[in-house]
């Protein structure tokens, strides 16, 4: 009688070993209905690696924790299916790209956060909390262009799918930028004048080349080349009238 | 800001380039197609202020708009920054300037 083990479906999946001057490492990992790219890196770590880093904490595409670059491409793991992704029974993964490698799948994530800062992503209130607070209409085209970029969980997919992030490094990149668009659009931010001096330094808003590719990846449906055109936009209409 | 005067400059330099080099191209296939001499060119150009205000604008959009984006390239694939730099893109669009401007006073002074 054959063994179970023997007629099971296998992955051949490839896993990065170590920090810049690693290398790939394979395994055989046996494939579940419904499993995803976390499912198989935890299988790996529970089964044959117990050293193996990564990082993920809700695996149900709330924290953005999880992401790797799959076969190529900057992904949220715990959502993408392997059915989905592997190529010809084959799948590589390795640390999201553009962020310094710590060890095996996990990445130093500081630049990342600290460019949300330097593109001054940070709420500046107009009231304390002992005043009333502000009616916001949630029909005013303002709030509803805050509202589309609002929802981003910090993943980092769009920073390793940007082009111009692996070009230069002072490049604050699509995740900074949509957060700045988003408060940009606030009404209740009390600094535009220096968000658009934050967004327009080298390395700013101008230096996107809208490729496109933080929306072709952006787990979470989001628009950040969108939310960079409008920080253009606004910033030159702030130079025209010379408050830039 | 720096960077956003010059995202403006070329942009705007750019727009007024989509006519002019048109209309550039448009005059280079009349001189040959209609076999102008170098003479004949030169007898309509001289002392012709149109022309003169047409390749001015022409070379000053140029000079403008080229080291703009020459900057952005050897910024993205060289790894080249700062004052140097600027200093060298500068520079370049000077010479693109002064030779152009060389060119147009030739033509039609």
């Amino acid at each position: 009688m054959q063994d179970t083990a023997d007629r099971e479906e296998m992955l051949t999946v490839e896993i990065w070993r170590g920090r810049e001057d690693g290398a790939l490492q394979t395994y055989r990992v046996p494939r579940r209905e419904s499993q995803t790219v976390l499912d198989v890196v935890t299988w790996v770590q529970r089964n044959e690696e117990p050293a193996l880093a990564y990082r993920f904490a809700c695996r149900v595409g709330m924290c953005g924790s999880c992401a790797m670059q799959v076969n190529g491409k900057p992904r949220w793991t715990c959502r993408t299916h392997v059915s989905r992704v592997a190529e010809n029974g084959l799948l590589r993964i390795e640390p999201l790209a553009n962020l310094p490698r710590i060890k095996d799948l996990a990445t130093d994530m500081a630049p990342f956060f600290e460019k949300w800062q330097g593109a001054r992503g940070r709420h500046e209130p107009t009231r304390t909390r002992h005043e009333p607070m502000a009616p916001v209409s949630s029909e005013s085209p303002a709030r509803k262009a805050a509202n589309a970029g609002i929802e981003c969980i910090n993943c980092a997919v769009c920073y390793a799918a940007c082009d111009v992030v692996g070009w230069d490094e002072n490049y604050l990149g699509p995740a900074a930028l949509n957060r700045a668009w988003t408060l940009a659009n606030d009404e209740r931010d009390a600094d535009k004048a220096g968000l658009l001096q934050a967004v327009s330094q080298g390395g700013g808003c101008h230096s996107c080349h809208s490729h496109g590719s933080c929306v072709e990846h952006c787990p979470v449906g989001l628009n950040p080349t969108a939310g960079i055109a409008g920080l253009k936009r606004m910033t030159l209409a702030a130079l025209m009238k010379g408050e830039l | 800001m720096l960077e956003a005067r010059l995202y403006l400059l070329q942009r705007a330099s750019a727009m007024l380039l989509v006519p002019l080099v048109l209309a550039h191209l448009v005059m280079i296939l009349y001189a040959i197609e209609g076999g102008l001499s170098a003479a004949e060119i030169l007898g309509r150009t001289r002392g012709n202020f149109l022309w003169a205000a047409f390749y001015g604008l022409f070379v000053t959009a140029v000079a403008l708009h080229a080291p703009i984006g020459l900057r952005n390239i050897l910024r993205e694939w060289t790894g080249w920054r700062g004052r140097s730099l600027d200093l060298a893109t500068l520079g370049f669009g000077a010479l693109l300037l002064g030779l152009g401007l060389r060119a147009v006073l030739a033509v039609t002074v």
